[in-house]
């Protein structure tokens, strides 16, 4: 519930709007707006139609039995064909390699530790934890005589290492029995459709039944990527009307997918930003509606790798809204190097489960800290 | 979430205020926090050593003006500075010598291009022109349909070939252009794929589906949430085709927008356009000037004045000046005025626009969920109660608690603090017309907040 100091501090806030109003648009004497200026509106109202009308065909029976009980994903086994993370990222990475050999190459002085600090925090890992990072790996080596290049570079790639929980569970939650729930949220623009079309296609191959529910009601054609995704990935769409609640769409997709006996249901959800209330209220919302029925297993916020320090802000309101459980890091085929994942990690304890690496229906992996520092720093 | 680059400067220059003249040594110590802010704010660091670098020699050089205090001094010369890099005048779309003018959206995926394209279409509409919009994105599952209902939705019609191989986008561009120019549109509207600065294939099909629909008007759409990458993304798209301008997307978030700065700095290209909404209605020009006062924590209170005249006209926001000024406001004023506020969009947008708001200690959307319980509060008073809260005894306060729903505490705290509030207003009024920002920001109440400890 919110305070009551919010509600001080609301009143005050009301009042100083309002007098701040009356102060400048009271006293400037200007020309009334333009006629076609557009009347301000109020904030989001999204249409909210509640009409259950799933088009979803009848279900054919799934009779057979459901493939034997997992409680965690296995990591897909590295295929020689496909170029791993690090392969992937070295091309797009050079960047940073090439910036840290040439720091190390000019031997350590004062500006060494300047320009290490540099490297990180362009790699979006924010200012105030590259310096944390170069102040200990300072002090670590200011210890040890004659640390040379590779000693400074084995230090800070263990240094980088330990920001992440070596006990953090990096494998995706099924449910012991019954449908199993992962809810993908994320601002907009991030891949979350995506993301979902490249989860489905990695359960069906492993024999699950996938179940994917278009409650992204909102955005235009957002329905129709999702089943676009849906049919390369051999899953289901459950779906409303464009504008229907998605809080509706997630309840009837769920009741489906447990009647049919489904293994997986993955929810697709709108794009918002974390700073609009209402929007993350339906998020929650959404989460509860599934609760009521089952169980949510994962709560996977998709961040973009190409985002800068507001990633951390992002984890830390959808956390506070519906309690993330997992990261996608998305967009890492591109020269941006995800650090605020790292931040993200290491300040709120959120692990990153999963990277994005492309646009094919593959190009998603299982994150693994020690490749993820190796490919920043080799 | 206000602990941004205006709040970070704040900060700083809260502090300096307290000094006297600027030495040589405090000058570094503004510039290192200019320059921590900044990066916090993920401004590339390149830009950011240029910037700062900048900033030095100015201040080096700076006449001293008499009338204004070092701090100001120092906001005054990083306020050039930035301006400097955003542009001095917002920059309109290129003209073209002959219809239609073509203009190609480009960027990253997820940027927002395809609805920064619709949005586009619908100003120009707005604005009389007949513009028709492309879908050349033939790579993103539903990207044409997604362009065709927003076509609908705005009444703009869109060239799209839905079959057409993603190899095509240059075909359908092309194409596209020949139906504009035969049936007489003034403006094509080129939407893209997005696609990543370092894919070769991608790139070039880019500089194909430009070569093939001769765009005046190049605009690489960015997401204001962009970090350090923002430069290389810039440099990479403005390699391969000429980019004439740059719209930036969602600015509505909380994010720093340092990439504004970074963007603007590497291409040399003015941002034409701000994405702030997720309505289409919801795209706006740039005003240089503008973002670099809110980076500095001098408001906005240009936008401000402009939303405020679309929610109120002239006559009321006076009326509504007089009754503050004697002190006559009431619960009723007070619930109208919040309607018409609320208008203007949340309320925490607005906080932000105000001058000295920077640092509201309250999280950005607090006060927007608590609207409603004031609301409530208000609503469950009679009229004679929202005339004189002075009438709310025991019993009266129990009611309003149950009618609104909330507690006797809740009540309380409303009308205590309403009534501080009009004893402000009468000594400000008293001070000779003191109304000012200055008073206002007593309300803030804190003080100064604790100060985040810094390193170095």
């Amino acid at each position: 519930m919110p305070s009551g100091i919010g509600l001080e501090l609301a009143i005050a806030a009301v009042l100083v709007a309002i007098i701040a109003v009356a102060y400048f648009v009271g006293r400037t004497r200007r020309q009334p707006p333009p006629p076609e200026a557009p009347a301000a509106r109020p904030e989001p109202a999204r249409p909210k139609t509640v009409e259950v009308d799933s088009r979803f065909p009848p279900p054919e029976l799934v009779t057979e039995a459901p493939p034997e009980e997992e409680l965690v994903e296995q990591a897909p086994p590295t295929v020689a064909v496909r170029p791993t993370l690090a392969e992937r990222l070295t091309k797009a990475r050079r960047f940073l390699a090439d910036k840290l050999d040439e720091v190390l190459r000019r031997g350590r002085d004062e500006e060494t530790w300047d320009d290490l600090e540099a490297v990180l925090v362009q790699a979006d890992i924010g200012i105030e934890m590259a310096a944390r990072i170069t102040t200990d790996l300072r002090s670590r080596l200011d210890r040890a005589e004659a640390a040379d290049a590779s000693a400074i570079r084995a230090a800070l790639r263990e240094e980088l290492i330990e920001l992440f929980d070596s006990q953090a569970e990096r494998t995706l939650v099924l449910a012991p029995e019954g449908v199993t729930v992962w809810l993908v949220v994320g601002v907009n623009g991030v891949g979350k459709t995506t993301t979902i079309g490249k989860l489905a296609h990695d359960a069906t191959d492993r024999g699950r039944t996938v179940a994917l529910a278009a409650s992204d009601t909102f955005r235009a054609a957002a329905d129709e990527q999702l089943e676009e995704w849906a049919r390369r990935a051999e899953a289901e769409v459950v779906k409303h009307q464009p504008g229907a609640d998605p809080g509706a769409v997630a309840f009837d997709a769920y009741r489906h997918a447990d009647a049919r006996d489904i293994d997986l249901l993955i929810v697709d959800t709108a794009g918002r930003l974390h700073t609009k209330t209402p929007l993350m209220d339906e998020l929650a919302k959404i989460k509860r509606v599934v609760e009521r029925e089952g169980a949510v297993h994962e709560v996977l916020l998709v961040l973009d790798a190409t985002a800068g320090q507001n990633g951390l802000v992002q984890a830390r309101e959808f956390t506070k809204a519906l309690g993330v459980t997992g990261i996608v890091l998305t967009k890492l085929d591109g020269t941006a190097k995800g650090g605020i994942a790292v931040a993200v990690e290491n300040s709120l304890g959120i692990p990153i489960k999963l990277v994005g690496v492309g646009e094919g229906i593959e190009d998603l992996e299982p994150f693994d800290p020690k490749s993820f520092v190796d490919a920043l720093l080799e | 979430m206000f602990d941004t680059l205006s709040g970070r400067l704040d900060e700083i220059f809260t502090r300096l205020r307290a000094r006297g003249r600027l030495s040589e040594k405090q000058v570094d110590e503004v510039l290192r926090e200019i320059r921590l802010a900044l990066l916090e704010a993920d401004v590339a660091l390149k830009v950011v050593k240029a910037f700062v670098a900048d900033v030095r020699e100015r201040a080096a050089g700076a006449e001293i003006h008499k009338s204004l205090t070092p701090a100001q001094q120092v906001i005054k010369l990083v306020h050039e500075a930035l301006v400097d890099i955003l542009g001095h005048e917002t920059a309109g779309l290129e003209p073209s010598p002959r219809p239609p003018r073509v203009i190609l959206m480009a960027g990253l995926q997820g940027s927002g291009k395809t609805t920064a394209a619709a949005k586009l279409a619908r100003l120009l509409k707005s604005e009389g022109r007949r513009p028709l919009l492309a879908a050349c994105d033939l790579r993103r599952p539903a990207a044409v349909r997604q362009l065709q209902l927003l076509g609908e939705q705005i009444g703009v019609p869109v060239h799209a070939e839905p079959d057409a191989s993603p190899a095509a986008a240059p075909d359908v561009a092309s194409r596209a252009l020949a139906v504009a120019e035969s049936d007489g549109f003034t403006d094509l509207i080129v939407d893209t794929s997005g696609r990543m600065h370092v894919d070769p294939d991608l790139m070039a099909e880019l500089r194909h589906v430009s070569d093939a629909s001769k765009p005046v008007e190049i605009l690489l759409v960015c997401d204001a949430m962009t970090g350090q990458d923002a430069v290389n993304v810039a440099e990479s798209f403005l390699a391969e085709v000429a980019v004439t301008g740059i719209v930036l997307t969602k600015l509505d978030g909380d994010a720093r927008g340092g990439a504004a700065l970074s963007m603007s700095y590497v291409t040399g290209r003015p941002i034409k356009f701000a994405g702030v909404g997720e309505k289409l209605s919801d795209l706006e020009p740039f005003h240089p000037d503008r973002m670099a006062s809110r980076i500095l924590g001098m408001g906005d209170v240009l936008t401000l004045i402009e939303k405020a005249e679309q929610a109120f006209d002239q006559a009321e926001a006076q009326k509504m000046e007089e009754k503050l000024r004697a002190a006559e406001f009431t619960l009723d004023d007070f619930l109208n005025q919040m309607q018409a506020v609320k208008k203007m969009g949340p309320m925490s947008q607005i906080l932000g626009m105000i001058p000295g708001m920077g640092k509201l200690p309250i999280s950005e959307t607090d006060i927007d969920t608590q609207l409603p319980r004031v609301e409530a509060i208000i609503r469950s008073m009679t009229p004679g109660e929202r005339a004189d809260p002075g009438l709310i005894n025991g019993s009266r306060r129990r009611r309003i608690a149950a009618g609104s729903g909330t507690s006797v505490q809740d009540v309380n705290k409303l009308t205590k603090q309403f009534d501080q509030v009009k004893k402000m207003m009468r000594s400000l009024s008293k001070g000779g017309g003191a109304m000012n920002l200055a008073g206002i920001k007593g309300l803030r109440g804190g003080g100064t907040m604790a100060k985040p400890k810094r390193r170095r």
